[in-house]
């Protein structure tokens, strides 16, 4: 049933043309700063050669444009997820899935389901863009895995946190704006972090895609991502259900 | 008794439902028998909607309980949701999706075997006819044809029991009549609650009515008896209607 869902989310991003802009976009974006890094590459090539150690692709291309990534899907995510219940309800469809004999549960984990796998489609193009560097060298396959690992964790946080303020409104675009807000919180707390000491160092969520996408794959920032996940969708459904209880 | 019991596809027992201190539902009790079409009859806001909601699991009742099919809603939810089918006031329909992209989604979401899910659309097609639509986008269909997918979607996985919340308003004269054909024919082999407060649609359509008003039951009858008595639907509507409000203020 979860299939089914998330089946039907992906299938109501594509009927529209908002995910087809988006990726389009988004991808062009991403082209053009990948093109910018690889030229500073090149530039910067005879002066790397000297070096004893010199950084390689991956450090100079991949890693930059990972972060941008980041920061550009923290705009995305608000436009996607805030369709997911606040639309529902206010075109009534909620009611069809309510009535149906399928689980709060199934519900929330199928939509989510359905966007995981849309940007994973966004995290695959960016990594098949990085792919084309293979031409002309070879790539650091663990730095590379790590940054698409962290940007893809990055993403399902997001996406738990957007479907949980999507249920909390009707109006779409209050989701939208809610989540953006929340969202740019997390970036600020990151701006004034500025060395790894201090408690909010541990709260700060890009702090630990920063880590992923420097090549670390740490236990912490794994378990606290996987938690952030789990911890919204699980508000999301204690938030569904309470719907029907409170109404 | 017991005979009487199997005989019931839906039995509603002294439900109630308050939104904060404010009770929409008192102590409601509500019987359905197998191929019975029962009109809902009430004013607006008399909680006909909110009972609906209740008996179709979109809303938990505050007291009472609800059986379907001998399935208790509230320990089984999701078994007891298998044999309703539920059109609500606003058709949920995705104005993005054709009619069939729709219905097979629907199909889906009642579980409905993969290799009978395009013999469930058709079927459901066929008796909504709908068949020539199958290819147009919802949001592009007149307000009767999305109506019609609307109840598409309520019987395509051949429920028990068939939930209609007010399912001819906005709708011109034939539509109105369509539609009302086609409740008689779905109440011949199922169990139907037709919510309404048009007097001369139950009076056509359904066997049995029950009046709501301010939130409890004012009248229960099989519509045959009521005639017998010569009484007139109309006037007793007004008379129940009227009177709780002049003996609760």
């Amino acid at each position: 049933m979860i299939f089914t869902i998330a089946r039907k989310e992906l299938y109501m991003m594509f009927c529209s043309p908002l995910a087809w802009l988006l990726l389009t976009s988004v991808q062009l974006l991403f082209a053009w700063f990948f093109l910018g890094r690889l030229d500073a590459f090149l530039q910067l090539q005879p002066q790397l050669m000297q070096i004893a150690n010199p950084p390689g692709f991956t450090e100079i291309i991949v890693t930059p444009v990972f972060a941008l990534s980041a920061v550009v899907l923290l705009l995305m995510v608000p436009l996607l997820t805030m369709r997911q219940f606040a639309e529902e309800r206010k075109n009534n469809t909620l009611t069809l899935l309510l009535s149906a004999p399928v689980s709060i549960t199934e519900i929330v984990l199928g939509k989510f389901l359905g966007l995981t796998v849309f940007f994973l489609g966004v995290v695959s193009l960016i990594v098949s863009m990085f792919l084309t560097l293979l031409a002309g060298g070879t790539l650091d396959w663990g730095l590379l895995i790590s940054g698409a690992l962290g940007l893809f964790l990055l993403i399902c946080c997001f996406v738990a946190l957007g479907l949980y303020i999507s249920s909390l409104t009707i109006q779409p675009v209050v989701a939208a704006i809610g989540m953006l807000a929340v969202m740019l919180g997390f970036w600020m707390v990151d701006l004034v972090i500025s060395d790894h000491e201090g408690w909010i160092y541990y709260f700060s969520i890009f702090k630990q895609f920063e880590l992923f996408n420097n090549g670390l794959v740490d236990t912490y920032s794994l378990v606290y991502c996987t938690l952030f996940t789990v911890f919204f969708l699980v508000l999301t459904i204690r938030r569904m259900d309470g719907e029907r209880l409170h109404g | 008794m017991a005979e009487e019991r199997e005989c019931l596809t839906l039995s509603a027992q002294h439900i109630q439902r308050f939104y904060g201190t404010r009770a929409v539902v008192r102590d409601l009790t509500l019987q359905l028998r197998k191929g019975e079409v029962l009109g809902l009859l009430g004013p607006n806001g008399a909680g006909k909607t909110t009972t609906l909601r209740m008996i179709t699991g979109n809303l938990a009742p505050s007291g009472g309980s609800i059986e379907v099919c001998g399935v208790d809603l509230l320990d089984e939810p999701q078994k007891a949701k298998a044999h309703i089918g539920y059109l609500p006031e606003m058709p949920p329909l995705y104005f993005d999706m054709t009619v069939n992209e729709y219905l097979r989604f629907a199909a889906r979401l009642h579980r409905i075997e993969k290799q009978c899910i395009a013999q469930a659309v058709e079927e459901a097609k066929k008796r909504c006819g709908l068949t020539d639509r199958s290819r147009y986008l919802i949001g592009n269909l007149s307000k009767g044809l999305q109506q019609r997918v609307g109840i598409a979607q309520a019987i395509i996985h051949e429920p028990d029991i068939i939930i209609l919340d007010e399912p001819t308003v906005g709708l011109d004269p034939n539509q109105m009549r369509e539609m009302r054909t086609l409740i008689r024919d779905l109440g011949e082999s199922r169990s139907v609650i037709l919510s309404t407060h048009i007097l001369s649609e139950v009076e056509s359509v359904c066997d049995r009515v029950q009046i709501m008003h301010e939130g409890r039951m004012v009248l229960n009858e099989m519509l045959a008896d009521f005639k017998q008595k010569g009484a007139d639907l109309e006037a007793e509507f007004t008379r129940l209607t009227q009177n709780t409000l002049t003996t609760t203020h």
